[in-house]
């Protein structure tokens, strides 16, 4: 079953994530996407995450086809103007990717290339509304297209909103989303699962599949610089206690992310665990979660 | 250049600074001949232009003298003042011009003896810097 | 207002290193205002040349005067061609327009700036300055309460925020309010959040260099 079939059968879904490095080894992360193959419907391949440079999402996601994965092709504005991003597009399309996931994209200041010229031609929500013009046959300036590819779009959304603005936006721009063609959402990083239950209750009416965001938590450490760093991720406390007291990291890692894996599963239809070089461990997460 | 005597330009605050430059007069205390007193209602109004140009036209070294610290007569003149004479001195620094050569004093009109020790002590400090690089070139 | 801020010495002193007779031309429009090359701004900048000029035992004549706005040729003419023939440089403290203006007037006139001009903003207090317009053509403040995306989002987006901010704050700077909450804050106290709900938008971006052309304003041939 490819991802859109996963999808339109409503089944439990397992998404994955990986990053490219900066250079063109790109062994072990093959090697890592051979690991969780069986146990995910797709995994996802970052567009220079974090504004970094980096090997491309397109290619990688081709090598990811190569081996029998179907991969969520990453696809942020920040680098690429209109005219780039559909010619990309119909890229992907003939290399075999057909599942895309359009971001705005961090800002370049936040990578290490901070002054170069940040793009932004299309945000998330025109990304999508770009696809479903070449699904149907036509360029944003509507000229036709000879063949035309038939992409899945999908699209991001932080339950984690930390103020009221930021919820309400989040939620009206989620519905832009859909309005533009977004099939299904992978969300931030959810450890506060009753916040994201409230989150899930206001949006559940849109009746759209929602991918809940698992990060796999390597220490204390990184638990406290993604609370401070990283928007819209907040690790309770208690977890960040657990961590610290923990003899075994790994162990407890798997443990903690199994239990949130667990819980999601009655709010929303899948998983997104990104486990940020520990793809290893995600067959355990699994397999504790009882997926 | 070991008798050099600077010239001194100091920018003096009707309302303290100057009163206690009167009052060490008064009092006989002795202070450096080097000092030129330029008596402003307020040191708020002294502007960057001011400094500058009295440093263009040979001064070795300027000063403004405010009244001490939230005992302005206008509220913040003191304050605007300390303010500009910093911003001098970094202009100053951008034309490699000792930025020491400009300096910010606070002072009462009943410190007459403040004054005084102020005097000496930019006289001093102006002395061992020697003389503005401006006055050098043309000698 | 433009905002724009001096040069630093060191560059200004070398652009002018080749030449005795220097015209600081200041202007007297918006970098009068932000005080960057306003009247007063001439005489710091001359003194300083001066001050820099003597302490190498090189000679230098400033003259100092500023134009009404820089930026239209009627206010650059009567100011240099009062002082023709007296210098050799104009070194224009007006922003990147002014600087052009006289260099378009006075082709054979070497020109060269003194600021760089920073941006289109409003002052926040005396000394504070922030962008406020990108000057972009097609002006949509009208849907968001006054508060511009284009310019104070630092990802110019029209359809609403991305997810980077932070307790208000956009991920590019923790000082720097997220301009899409300030919009939502701003349309909820009008009462007017609906304005959120309009269709996406795609921003068509001008042509550089830009023109505008009013033909009523423009001269008449008599016929």
């Amino acid at each position: 079953m490819n991802f859109r079939e996963s999808l339109e059968s409503g089944k439990f879904l397992v998404t994955a994530e990986v990053g490219p490095g900066k250079g063109t080894d790109v062994e072990h992360l093959l090697k890592d996407a051979d690991i969780i193959k069986d146990r995910v419907d797709a995994v996802n391949v970052t567009d220079l995450q974090s504004s970094v440079m980096r090997l491309g999402s397109m290619a990688f996601s081709h090598l990811l086809t190569d081996m029998g994965i179907d991969p969520i092709f990453q696809m942020t504005g920040r680098d690429r103007n209109r005219l780039a991003l559909q010619s990309d597009l119909l890229s992907a399309w003939v290399l075999g990717i057909r599942n895309v996931l359009a971001l705005t994209g961090d800002h370049p200041t936040m990578g290490d290339h901070p002054h170069a010229k940040p793009v932004f031609d299309l945000d998330s929500v025109s990304l999508l509304e770009m696809i479903g013009k070449l699904n149907s046959g036509y360029d944003m300036a509507g000229n036709e297209l000879k063949g035309a590819p038939d992409f899945l779009a999908g699209a991001v959304v932080n339950p984690g909103a930390d103020t009221e603005a930021a919820l309400e936006l989040q939620i009206i721009k989620m519905k832009k989303k859909i309005a533009a063609g977004a099939k299904f959402f992978q969300t931030q990083a959810v450890y506060d699962i009753d916040l994201f239950e409230k989150f899930i209750r206001r949006v559940e009416g849109l009746k759209v599949p929602i991918i809940g965001g698992v990060i796999l938590l390597k220490s204390a450490g990184m638990a406290r610089f993604m609370n401070k760093n990283v928007a819209g991720v907040f690790v309770p406390m208690p977890l960040i206690k657990e961590m610290t007291d923990t003899k075994d990291k790994v162990k407890k890692s798997i443990e903690i992310a199994a239990s949130i894996v667990k819980r999601l599963k009655d709010l929303c239809q899948g998983v997104h665990i990104m486990a940020l070089g520990w793809e290893k461990m995600i067959p355990a997460v699994l397999d504790q979660a009882d997926i | 250049m070991d008798n050099f005597e600077p010239l001194i330009a100091v920018f003096s605050c009707h309302y303290c600074s100057y009163a206690a430059a009167d009052l060490a007069g008064s009092l006989r205390i002795q202070y450096p001949p080097n000092i030129r007193i330029i008596k402003v209602p307020c040191t708020g109004r002294v502007s960057v232009n001011h400094i500058l140009m009295a440093i263009e036209s040979g001064s070795d070294g300027v000063y403004v003298a405010g009244c001490l610290k939230g005992t302005c007569h206008f509220i913040r003149g003191n304050y605007k003042a300390e303010k500009r004479v910093q911003y001098v001195r970094d202009l100053l620094s951008e034309i490699n011009i000792e930025p020491e050569r400009v300096q910010m004093y606070f002072m009462s009109a009943a410190e007459g003896n403040k004054f005084a020790e102020v005097a000496r002590e930019m006289t001093e400090a102006v002395k061992k810097m020697g003389p503005s690089p401006l006055n050098k070139s043309s000698s | 207002m433009l905002i724009a801020e001096r040069k630093p010495m060191e560059e200004i002193l070398e652009m002018i290193e080749d030449f005795e007779r220097i015209l600081v031309l200041g202007c007297k429009g918006c970098v009068t205002v932000c005080c960057a090359g306003g009247p007063r701004e001439v005489k710091t900048l001359s003194t300083l040349i001066r001050m820099d000029r003597k302490q190498k035992g090189r000679k230098v004549i400033t003259l100092e005067d500023s134009t009404e706005l820089q930026c239209e040729p009627e206010s650059i003419k009567p100011v240099l061609e009062k002082m023709a023939n007296q210098y050799d440089v104009v070194l224009s403290m007006a922003c990147g327009a002014g600087v052009q203006a006289v260099a378009k007037l006075f082709p054979d006139q070497l020109v060269l700036p003194s600021l760089n001009t920073n941006f289109t903003g409003i002052a926040e207090e005396h000394g504070v300055w922030t962008e406020a317009c990108l000057a972009c053509g097609d002006c949509i403040l009208g849907r968001t309460a006054g508060i511009c995306p284009v310019t104070r989002c630092a990802k110019s987006l029209l359809n609403g925020p991305c997810g980077g901010a932070s307790e208000g704050k956009c991920e590019v700077s923790k000082d720097q309010p997220c301009a899409w909450q300030e919009i939502y804050h701003a349309l909820k106290r009008l009462n007017m959040l609906h304005y959120l709900k309009q269709k996406p938008q795609v921003k068509d971006w001008p042509v550089h260099p830009g023109r505008v052309v009013r033909e009523d304003l423009r001269e008449v041939e008599a016929t």
